[in-house]
């Protein structure tokens, strides 16, 4: 029955689809590598200079461990704390209502969320909530520049971030914890299992898939931070991450080769992530 | 239903917790939406949370920075030109990728699960790796700058996605009501208009919504394709302009970060499921 109707109808239906992405995904993809191997104009043949600038240069070598130090303190704060607030709100009538505040941030633009934390860290203790609380509990201790103190600034920023992806991860875990059947927690408890052990040795191990799938989105989000350090530091203060040094090659330095070298590497890293996550993805869909 | 505070006594920490977390999560916008009512004098001298020493005194709020923002730093027209460009970029995708997902749930041909592997192959492609080929294809073509530039890119970039999604979602309506359709001498483009599309509407808000929200928060693809020109920044840009920009009008700055946030945050008040959903499944989208 479905197969008569085949010859060229598909393609009608697809063609408008398969020319847009060729051109905006497919042949762009494969011409950034032949660029990654030109010079900034993309006109001369220059090796893998652009690789060797890429993984020498001193900036380029504070992005990558900016970019590692993100990876560690957003995916744990963001996959644990999302955790623990899914486990505590299933035990509240308001449950709804925390979910939504906690998922809010979800719904404001990072430009937005970049904005609102940098008046809550601002210098100014009649401006910036961290340093009034600060100077009111300990008024002989100095005021910390949040944003401009470069031991301090990637911190801050890893901090936003969090609060703006928690809810995320909340909302995926929380979904899982209610999966759980009542009837295992029901058992765990009858045999004298504490709560804290319940969450431990029952919780987690029943809901660890789940916590893969939003650990590898977690870190596909941390190669893909840009605009929270474009809005709040633009990148000074030893901040810069991998892409935003791209958009400055590409944009300020109009350095096309070093900006395609920086992209092949953001593929090669988040490629395999992807993969993992898409798969799970899939085999999630299959389920249901 | 599990039992939910089943014990009050042990259960009083909980609220405590959950309580204080939801009392921080709220504090940083809270804090910026009453400084953005305030008096820029005020704003500059004293905490938002000063106001709450004379809760009652009515003199302390006004809409003085929405007025500014809106016409003396264009807000309005980065406004416009944020549903300018979301608009289309959202239909556009949606409509291209409804076709070809249609295609690859419901009719048979030569190729058909290599190309759709193509297609979910390209959500792991990280936008940067477009950038520098599609920006000087858009210079040759005269397009850096407008409009056209970036629905076309958000189109494009959308579509591996989307139609991932619509097929996933197509493949799963009863099969039977299609080959009846046929067998009743239906023609493909009636099965699409008047099966598919309308049975799909739950998928088709979600990944609207997801769309829509990606498009009107997108900072880098606008920065790349249309630059900073006022004429064509949307908010996000104008915004993320305005932070380096303001200098000693820095005080307009919350009431402008909330403009750009007021339309999102009225999807997410409206429909918040579709909402969540759209935002979970778009997860994947590279």
């Amino acid at each position: 029955m479905l197969q008569k109707r085949g010859g060229i109808r598909p393609w009608l239906y697809i063609g408008p689809a398969l020319l847009l992405l060729v051109a905006f995904l497919v042949y762009p993809s494969l011409d950034t590598f032949r660029r990654s191997l030109m010079d900034a104009r993309s006109e001369e043949f220059v090796g893998l200079r652009n690789y060797e600038f890429a993984f020498t240069a001193e900036e380029m070598r504070i992005s990558f461990r900016n970019n590692l130090t993100w990876l560690v303190l957003f995916t744990i704060f963001t996959v644990a704390g999302g955790l623990v607030i899914a486990v505590l709100v299933d035990k509240v009538k308001y449950e709804s209502l925390a979910k939504a505040l906690v998922f809010l941030p979800q719904a404001i633009s990072f430009v937005g969320a970049g904005v609102i934390w940098k008046f809550i860290y601002d210098y100014n203790p009649n401006v910036g909530l961290l340093n009034a609380i600060l100077t009111t509990l300990f008024p002989d201790m100095d005021r910390i520049g949040w944003l401009v103190n470069s031991d301090i600034a990637t911190y801050a920023l890893i901090a936003t971030g969090i609060w703006i992806w928690t809810g995320f991860a909340m909302t995926i875990l929380s979904a899982a914890v209610k999966g759980i059947p009542d009837e295992i927690i029901d058992a765990a408890r009858m045999d004298g299992a504490s709560g804290w052990q319940i969450f431990w040795q029952v919780t987690i191990p029943m809901i660890s898939s789940t916590i893969a799938v939003v650990a590898t989105t977690m870190v596909i989000n941390v190669l893909k931070v840009f605009d929270l350090v474009y809005v709040m530091t633009a990148g000074r203060y030893r901040t810069n991450v991998i892409a935003n040094q791209m958009y400055k090659e590409l944009y300020t330095n109009r350095q096309n080769g070093r900006a395609s070298a920086i992209s092949v590497i953001l593929l090669a890293v988040i490629v395999p992530v992807m993969l993992v996550n898409i798969r799970r993805f899939q085999i999630q869909e299959e389920r249901r | 239903m599990k039992q939910k505070a089943s014990n009050a006594l042990s259960s009083f920490p909980v609220h405590v917790a959950v309580v204080t977390i939801a009392f921080i999560w709220t504090l940083p916008s809270m804090g910026v939406l009453i400084n953005s009512l305030r008096p820029p004098q005020a704003i500059k001298s004293s905490g938002w949370w000063s106001v709450f020493r004379t809760p009652f005194d009515f003199t302390q709020w006004t809409l003085e920075n929405y007025e500014t923002v809106l016409s003396t730093e264009g807000l309005a027209r980065s406004f416009r030109n944020s549903l300018m460009i979301s608009i289309p970029a959202t239909i556009l995708p949606i409509l291209i990728a409804a076709f070809a997902a249609y295609a690859f749930a419901w009719m048979k041909f030569r190729g058909r699960q290599v190309v759709f592997a193509i297609v979910v192959g390209l959500l792991v492609v990280p936008l940067q790796m477009t950038f520098v080929p599609v920006y000087s294809m858009f210079t040759r073509l005269g397009l850096t700058g407008t409009f056209v530039a970036i629905w076309l890119a958000h189109t494009g970039y959308g579509l591996p996605f989307a139609i991932y999604l619509l097929r996933n979602f197509f493949g799963s309506l009863p099969k039977d009501l299609f080959e009846s359709a046929f067998l009743d001498g239906a023609s493909y483009v009636t099965a699409f208009f008047r099966l598919a599309l309308p049975l799909s509407v739950p998928a088709l808000a979600s990944l609207a919504i997801f769309q829509f929200l990606w498009v009107w928060n997108d900072l880098l693809v606008a920065l790349i394709y249309l630059g900073g020109h006022p004429s064509v920044a949307p908010l996000t840009v104008r915004v993320a302009g305005l932070v380096n920009s303001l200098g000693a009008d820095w005080h307009l700055l919350p009431a402008a970060a909330f403009i750009s946030m007021i339309l999102p945050l009225i999807v997410f008040f409206s429909m918040q499921r579709y909402f969540v959903r759209g935002i979970l499944a778009g997860s994947v989208k590279g």
